[in-house]
């Protein structure tokens, strides 16, 4: 069954007089547990497009089914509580509360989706335990390192439980050790918890992990194959 | 639905971050409400003394005094020449209307001894319905009674002060006293009254018969003269009527002319009361606007943190809308803030306002009521601000675009 279904998308930008399509015409469906990657350089319309999917953006034209639900005739309430249900957003930056605890970080998807303080407390700690941070539930952003860091943002992504997950270069701002690390636990993730995962980079090497690569140029797919196709061209390239 | 318990937990964790600021934000709210509290203390304490010093001389009262003598164009001080008399008493008794109670009186400063004692004090000649219009209540003993004076026997009733200088902590009761040389029995001891609206000792006072006092006491030159008449309406409405009766009473018993000046003169203490309250109110009113101005200075503070809040936690807001905030959840959030900081600042300011009012007291001596309603008032007008203040930050936060707000460093 396709959990996301991208028909004809068209957004435009317009800087003065000139315009441009940052998204041009872009279909795509991702079936539910499926482990895709999109790749493309900077300006090629892959963000614009993760923003789409995120419910944080609606093209100009075009159709977008989320679980079967037309998402670009929603209010931004119904967007904020779909973003809340169905999604959980991993970005490269982190974007971890500063100042606040790993645990309460985890725990805030919970408190817009209203889910009482106790379950809260008890599903945050059981999402730290999942990412292997048990015992640093009282610790501040600033006090753990990136890897660390990105973990309590797969924890906040995971606690709502929702079927489809939005990294956006999660490994960016990570060193190659700790990527590694941070890429095992999406594919962990993607076959034992069956999450859909959606992945931004511009790494080949990161894009390895996954099972389908997807390739924006231009504000138009390029590219959309199956990892193992992609891994062929690509060793017959080099 | 955001449950309460959760934002009021983030917001004071927001607003901890920033300690100091948070405190100085504040401390606007604290100065306004704390002025406001003192304000309304001080001057609802003035109006509770003006009360019950209004309430000690009686109310609905007429005091009638004669008028300045005028000796070739020079005229004297006030009842310099005695015009009153007890048939003028006795007319306005008779044939006034609206009048619940009327006293004559004569005082007089007189040396007074009792054994080895001896005090001077004002000696004032009166009849019984004195202690009914001025309020003054028997402490023990007996009032005087229709032959006292009828007959004007040698009886006197002490103010509390007299009493002790004279007596200490002997009943005073049956004892004979002397006024001037001549002896009086002690018949009765009144209540305490405590200082008058002017600050005079109203215990510091004897009272004999009023035929006494004219026939034995007082070495007058106008025989059966009386220095004023206390009367006391039967209530407020029919004061000016009584006023109006008196006056034209007087006049025909004096025989003065329409042209001419009265030779007596006519003192409406509800006047007075009405005076000295609405000047009281203009007071408390400019003070109160002064305490007004300075919380709604208090609140421009706030709103003013709040803005440079938003736009320095505008990736939190960004965040937060990326994992499922609504526009409505971070409004909340932000209100929540301004609303703590002005409540805190409000409660803060009415304990700050409660000891003020206290230091006013016992340092300035300043009469202080401290009433419920003020400080319900000052808390419901500090939340008014947080939240009025606090809206537009609040506003402005719940519509940052997520992109951009999540793009923001």
């Amino acid at each position: 069954m396709d959990l996301i279904e991208v028909r004809h998308a068209i957004k435009t930008y317009s800087t003065g007089e000139e315009s441009f399509n940052a998204l041009d015409d872009v279909s795509l469906t991702v079936k539910k547990g499926e482990f895709v990657a999109i790749m493309g350089t900077s300006g090629s319309g892959k963000s614009t497009f993760m923003n789409m999917l995120g419910a944080l953006d609606k093209p100009n034209s075009g159709e977008y089914y989320l679980d079967g639900q037309d998402m670009l005739n929603l209010d931004s309430d119904s967007l904020a509580e779909v973003r809340c249900e169905k999604m959980g957003f991993v970005f490269q930056g982190f974007n971890l509360i500063s100042r606040t605890s790993a645990l309460d970080n985890v725990c805030l998807p919970m408190i817009y989706k209203g889910i009482p303080e106790a379950e809260r407390i008890e599903r945050g700690k059981k999402a730290l335990e999942i990412v292997g941070l048990k015992n640093r539930e009282d610790h501040m952003p600033n006090q753990m390192s990136g890897g660390q860091q990105q973990r309590v943002a797969i924890a906040r992504a995971l606690v709502n439980d929702a079927p489809l997950i939005l990294a956006d270069e999660p490994t960016g701002n990570l060193d190659t050790k700790t990527s590694i690390e941070v890429m095992e636990f999406f594919v962990a993730l993607n076959e034992k918890l069956g999450k859909t995962i959606v992945l931004v980079t511009h790494e080949p090497d990161i894009a390895e992990y996954t099972q389908r690569i997807v390739k924006f140029k231009d504000g138009k797919i390029v590219l959309d194959q199956p990892k193992e196709e992609w891994l062929k061209h690509r060793n017959r390239e080099t | 639905m955001l449950d309460f318990k959760s934002i009021l937990k983030m917001a004071v964790v927001s607003l901890k971050i920033n300690k100091m600021r948070s405190m100085l934000t504040s401390l606007g709210i604290i100065i306004g409400v704390s002025a406001v509290i003192i304000m309304l203390a001080v001057g609802s304490g003035a109006s509770k003394k003006i009360a019950s010093d209004m309430e000690s001389m009686g109310s609905n009262l007429l005091i009638i005094r004669s008028a300045s003598a005028k000796s070739g164009g020079v005229r004297m001080g006030m009842g310099t020449k005695p015009t009153l008399t007890m048939k003028d008493a006795q007319a306005i008794e008779d044939k006034a209307r609206g009048i619940l109670a009327l006293a004559p009186y004569s005082a007089e400063s007189k040396q007074i001894t009792y054994g080895n004692q001896n005090w001077s004090t004002s000696v004032a000649g009166t009849t019984m319905s004195y202690f009914m219009i001025r309020n003054y209540e028997m402490d023990s003993g007996r009032g005087f009674i229709q032959e006292d004076t009828k007959n004007g026997t040698k009886v006197a009733i002490l103010g509390q002060t007299v009493a002790s200088e004279l007596f200490g902590d002997v009943d005073p009761i049956g004892k004979t006293i002397r006024i001037g040389n001549i002896p009086f029995r002690v018949i009765g001891l009144l209540k305490s009254k405590g200082s008058s609206g002017m600050g005079q000792d109203q215990d510091d006072i004897i009272f004999i018969p009023i035929t006494t006092a004219q026939r034995k006491v007082f070495g007058t030159d106008f025989p059966g003269t009386v220095a004023m008449i206390n009367v006391k309406a039967q209530n407020d409405e029919v004061l000016s009527i009584a006023q109006e009766d008196i006056t034209s009473i007087l006049k025909a018993r004096h025989h003065i002319g329409a042209k001419q000046d009265n030779d007596f003169e006519i003192r409406n203490l509800a006047e007075m009361q009405e005076t000295i309250k609405s000047a009281t109110k203009t007071m408390s009113l400019l003070l109160g606007a002064i305490a007004g101005v300075s919380l709604i200075v208090g609140g421009i503070g706030i709103m003013n943190i709040m803005l440079v809040s938003v736009t320095e936690r505008t990736k939190e807001i960004g965040i937060r809308m990326a994992i499922g905030a609504k526009a409505s959840d971070i409004r909340i959030q932000f209100l929540i803030e301004s609303f703590l900081l002005s409540i805190s600042g409000g409660i803060a300011g009415v304990l700050v306002g409660i000891a003020g009012a206290h230091l006013m007291h016992t340092f300035a001596g300043m009469n202080i009521a401290i009433t419920f309603s003020s400080i319900i008032l000052s808390l419901g007008f500090s939340a008014c601000i947080g939240i009025g203040f606090g809206y537009y930050p609040a506003y402005k936060a719940s519509l940052l675009n997520p992109i951009d707000a999540l793009r923001y460093e």
